[in-house]
């Protein structure tokens, strides 16, 4: 997982220009937004639940509100920053719709990384265990794991496409082999992990 | 004396008169007051350039003496001993630390207590009603006359947040770091509702004669019972079922009588009668409602109005159990801010304590400040990497 969660880093880092805003929801210890800072000379925010988060946030010096993303961001005005980034929130959340909408009415362009439910070895797990799949990025047990809604890759592009969002860059990610990006067919079946740009039309 | 150790070790207050006829300072009520003196006390060193400066702001019941002892036989520490000192979050060997009792105090500051030269008397009642805005402008003179042009930081809890809120919104090119914890921009009407109750207490004591008690019997009982009040209010339900569920007090059996019979009553009667000698019932009066009267919406009709031109980098901090000042209020805060643009952050710690809890810290509010201190000193060159 550790190192997966750092190619996802780099992936975003890289797709991020130097001195953008950038906005992290749910940004945990905020080790994304710290490498955004230091390597792109970003002005970055974080909102993050826990206060362990929030504390570990403020002890690297980067701008953190305590605060629940599902109570939406209404008192950020449209369009005030250039991206904001949802890495690995997206299936926690109790409102995925609300939070991707507000994150696109907030930035000029969304991140969003997500662990892909239909990655072959999630579906050969639930094929022939017949179990609630458990992998490196989805380490928990059914009664307790944090993550309420996840979906497939072929799930989010579905939404975009219902949604008027367009999804200007997909990033597949596949932890074999001590991890890379895939460049090929089948990301539904073959990316662990997927991380998009998008924007929504108009 | 325990320790010297993370301490700040011995201190003495000192004192700042200014503010003398006819440059009186002008009150938000238009009145005016002088001359003027505060007690202050200062920790640490300041640095060549005069750019370490943090002010302390106290809260309700507080005074100059946020840290250190007075005498190497002095038991009771400064009432933020716990996070001012060597190695604290205010690093006495990293910042230089100033706190000053605030106008109308009554602990070495100018306040109903004090005498009023033109009448050789004390003030009492003729000691004109100060604001949140007027300690904050006392305080201005302090720094001047200490060659401060810029703080690094301000900071303190409950009243001493509301100060810090007006320091960054009243003189936002003098403070580079406002923390204010456990407060709100505007008192609830809650709150004024329980600092109502403490001052009928006190004004309906038979010695509180219209504020003229000085020098005979003070209105003892009245302010007592303010305190006991006011200390309910501190506390959360959670915090008392821990420190004193339904124990009783030394006794096996309830007494059927109306004695003291419960640990936390006799713990209301201590607070009260120890709060009695060391605070004047005038200064309770004034102080409480300075709080009452804040609201830093007032005047620009809405707080992100009044946050437009801060320059300041805030870190704010509330305390889950908090009923007298809770999260949702700090967060009004936070979204004005944010709305604005402002450099906020915001951290809402789980504490059982109540009110309280800024005061009691444990270390996690500690921990916050240390780390948010440094990455502001470190940005602004005051410390080396």
């Amino acid at each position: 997982m550790e190192r997966t969660v750092r190619i996802d880093h780099n992936v975003i880092v890289r797709l991020i220009p130097e001195g953008s805003s950038v906005l992290d929801l749910g940004c945990g210890d905020g080790s994304l937004l710290k490498k955004l800072k230091d390597e792109k000379g970003i002005q970055g925010k974080g909102i993050e639940i826990s206060e362990i988060g929030v504390k570990q946030c403020i002890s690297k010096g980067l701008t953190v509100l305590q605060g629940d993303i599902d109570e939406g961001l209404r008192d950020y005005p449209d369009k005030s920053f250039d991206y904001v980034v949802l890495n690995q929130t997206l299936q926690v959340v109790k409102k995925p719709d609300l939070v991707l909408s507000e994150m696109l009415r907030v930035g000029k362009r969304g991140i969003v990384g997500f662990p892909n439910f239909a990655y072959w070895k999630i579906r050969l797990y639930l094929l022939f265990e017949g179990r609630m799949p458990k992998t490196r990025f989805l380490p928990y047990e059914w009664y307790n794991t944090p993550n309420i809604h996840l979906c497939s890759v072929k799930d989010f592009e579905i939404y975009c496409a219902e949604h008027g969002i367009s999804i200007e860059r997909r990033i597949y990610i596949s932890t074999e082999r001590g991890g890379r990006i895939l460049r090929g067919v089948m990301p539904n079946l073959f990316a662990e992990n997927a991380i998009y740009v998008i924007r929504k039309n108009g | 004396m325990k320790t010297m150790a993370g301490s700040v070790g011995i201190v003495e207050k000192k004192f700042f008169t200014f503010a003398e006829p006819p440059n009186e300072l002008v009150l938000e009520s238009g009145e005016k007051l002088g001359p003027i003196t505060l007690a202050y006390e200062t920790y640490g060193e300041l640095n060549e350039d005069r750019s370490n400066a943090i002010l302390i702001l106290h809260a309700l019941s507080g005074d100059s003496h946020a840290a250190g002892f007075y005498s190497k036989n002095d038991k009771k520490p400064g009432w933020w001993d716990n996070v001012i000192g060597p190695g604290k979050a205010f690093d006495t060997d990293k910042y230089f630390i100033i706190c000053s009792n605030v106008i109308g105090g009554c602990q070495g500051s100018t306040g109903p207590s004090s005498i009023n030269p033109k009448t050789g008397k004390p003030y009492a009642l003729s000691f004109p009603v100060i604001t949140i805005g007027d300690m904050v402008n006392a305080q201005t003179h302090l720094i001047d006359y200490l060659g401060i042009e810029k703080l690094f930081a301000v900071a303190g809890g409950s009243m001493g947040g509301m100060q810090a809120l007006q320091w960054a919104v009243a003189y936002p090119d003098r403070v580079h770091v406002s923390i204010p914890i456990a407060t709100t921009a505007k008192l609830s009407p809650q709150g004024i509702a329980f600092n109502e109750v403490g001052r009928v207490a006190i004004m309906m004591d038979p010695n509180f004669n219209g504020g003229n008690y000085y020098g005979g019997e003070i209105p003892r009982r009245g302010l007592a019972l303010a305190r006991m009040i006011g200390h309910i209010t501190y506390l959360s339900d959670e915090s008392m079922h821990e420190k004193f569920g339904r124990a009783l007090r030394g006794k096996e059996r309830p007494s059927f009588r109306f004695d003291v019979d419960f640990e936390v009553e006799s713990y209301l009667h201590y607070k009260g009668d120890t709060f009695v000698e060391r605070f004047d019932a005038n200064s309770y009066l004034y102080i409480t409602k300075a709080i009452d009267y804040f609201d830093l919406s007032y005047g620009t009709g809405s707080l992100v109005e009044t946050f437009r031109d801060v320059k300041s980098s805030f870190l704010i901090i509330s305390f889950k159990s908090d009923w007298l000042y809770p999260p949702y209020q700090a967060k009004e805060i936070v979204k004005a801010l944010m709305v604005n643009g402002k450099d906020v952050t915001y951290c809402e710690i789980d504490s059982k304590y109540g009110h309280d809890a800024f005061l009691l810290d444990e270390g996690e509010m500690s921990v916050v400040i240390k780390n948010f201190l440094e990455h502001h000193a470190r940005r602004l060159g005051i410390l080396k990497d």
